[in-house]
């Protein structure tokens, strides 16, 4: 056992044990750390493979700035905790057996169908270098890097379009 | 280093734990969280076959998630805060009609 596979294992564990105490606890605010410490393992798991500038801005932009907008709302709202009122008795179950079958399912495509799965991982020096990253970006991805500027651009532009408070009721 | 199946097994039981949140819970913001976690499952994705193809667009279009996931984000909880201020709830289950 390598010591990549041994740091990829932990991380693994860290990242699904998150994910399920995101979905399992009761407070709002513990959801967004744990999604926090999530977005961390796999950022990690990022380097590991070799995509470091991938990795920080996953921490800058995921961890950063979407959770913190996240915590915010929630602490705005003031909606920690919502009652947990079953209406359907049934969804919870057939949720967990249809969940367990997607799992079961992909897995069993992945490993079954493709020819990839003894070849293992290596990062060569050009793989890692952000400056690669940035030529690929700029000039062969160009015009969609200038779409999603127009895409960040309609996203505030409709944020604040939606939580702009009328002046007079009856409006819009 | 490890196999190439190693990542994508857990890619896809993040992705799967994600659909389990959107399907179990009543919380819109728990449900934002959660798809936030399928967006991750798939970077994972496109990180471990950049990594395999030794390719660099694969990197190039996690960028493109990030930014797409950010304004999904922003406008989605632009949306629960409206949805806050016309019923004073955010369980899914009381939104069942299309004018507050």
């Amino acid at each position: 056992m390598t010591p990549a596979l041994l740091i990829f294992i932990l991380l693994g564990i860290i990242a699904v044990a998150s994910a399920l105490a995101m979905l399992l606890s009761r407070n709002t605010v513990y959801s967004a750390l744990f999604l926090i410490l999530n977005f961390l393992a796999v950022a990690v798991i990022y380097i590991l493979m070799g995509a470091s500038f991938v990795a920080l801005s996953q921490i800058a932009v995921y961890a950063g700035a979407i959770m913190v907008l996240v915590l915010f709302v929630i602490m705005l709202l003031g909606t920690q905790h919502l009652d947990p009122r079953e209406t359907l008795k049934w969804q919870r179950p057939l949720a967990i057996v249809l969940t367990l079958a997607l799992i079961i399912q992909g897995a069993y495509a992945l490993i079954t169908r493709y020819g990839f799965q003894y070849a293992t991982l290596a990062a060569s020096p050009e793989f890692v270098d952000p400056k690669n990253l940035g030529m690929v970006l700029f000039q062969k991805h160009s015009l969609p890097f200038e779409v999603t500027s127009v895409i960040l651009l309609v996203a505030a532009i409709g944020a604040v379009v939606l939580t702009h408070k009328q002046k007079k009721d009856g409006g819009a | 280093m490890f196999p190439v199946i190693y990542p994508i097994i857990l890619a896809v039981i993040l992705f799967s734990l994600g659909v389990a949140g959107v399907l179990l819970r009543k919380n819109a913001i728990v449900i934002l969280m959660s798809l936030e976690l399928m967006f991750n499952a798939a970077n994972l994705v496109f990180i471990t076959f950049a990594n395999y193809h030794q390719n660099l667009d694969g990197q190039v279009f996690i960028i493109f998630i990030m930014v797409t996931a950010a304004a999904e984000v922003a406008v989605g909880l632009a949306l629960i805060v409206n949805i806050f201020r016309a019923k004073k709830t955010i369980s899914i289950d009381e939104m069942h009609s299309l004018k507050g």
